[in-house]
């Protein structure tokens, strides 16, 4: 189980080694890094605070993984997760996972993704020029998630 | 006692970011709660939002999800990470 929370930025790169350096029966690795904007719905972004509910957070990542784990022959699954404040061009969110073949790691990460949008407690908040607002969600997130 | 969390837009809107009530058979279900705590006006208005998410015991639910004595029961508006 390799699910994170934490304030702390990290390295994309040194995540997406770890995860094949250790086991050789891994054949493909995908993984998706996001990141902050200094952009959004056309108004200038300065700073993001990220809320979470502390201890359930980790917990619906993990079942988001148990989840994908029963519908893709997976082998490795890193889900990380920052909180706190951030500053734009930061990494946000970093997901890889690793398989034997590339079809179940492709398939997992972009299911991992959907349902972390739409299911995990986490919040952001904008701060720009013209004040601080809450981010909404969006129907779109809604709609990748049902895919599934 | 149920123990109650409020998160982001909510917790700022609400100006708290949890309380704990005394347990009331009354309460048998989270959206009974909602109604509930719905009596109070003014900014409790929000929980009336279409889109609201609940949790119980730190798991996503629905609102018809039955509540027990103990419980930790949160409300949030939509989730934006990623």
């Amino acid at each position: 189980m390799a699910v994170q929370v934490q304030t702390a930025g990290f390295d994309p790169g040194q995540l997406l080694n770890a995860l094949h350096q250790a086991d050789a029966g891994v054949g493909a690795v995908v993984s998706f890094v996001g990141y902050m904007r200094d952009f959004n719905d056309g108004q200038a972004v300065a700073r993001m605070f990220l809320e979470h509910y502390p201890g359930m957070t980790e917990k619906a990542l993990q079942a988001i993984e148990i989840q994908a784990r029963e519908r893709w022959p997976l082998l490795h699954v890193h889900i990380l997760h920052r909180v706190g404040d951030l500053a734009p061009g930061e990494p946000i969110v970093f997901v890889g996972v690793s398989s034997a073949h590339r079809q179940a790691a492709f398939s997992a990460c972009d299911f991992i993704m959907d349902y972390l949008k739409t299911r995990a407690p986490l919040w952001k908040k904008e701060q720009g020029a013209e004040g601080a607002h809450w981010v909404d969600g969006r129907d779109s997130d809604q709609q990748a998630a049902a895919r599934w | 006692m149920i123990r109650i969390s409020y998160f982001a837009r909510y917790r700022e809107h609400l100006n708290q970011s949890g309380e704990q009530l005394e347990w009331q058979p009354s309460l048998t279900s989270i959206e009974t709660l909602r109604q509930l705590l719905l009596q109070r006006g003014g900014a409790w208005q929000v929980l009336a939002e279409g889109n609201l998410m609940c949790a119980r015991n730190q798991e996503l639910v629905s609102p018809a999800e039955p509540l027990a004595d103990g419980d930790e029961i949160a409300f949030f508006p939509p989730v934006t990470g990623g």
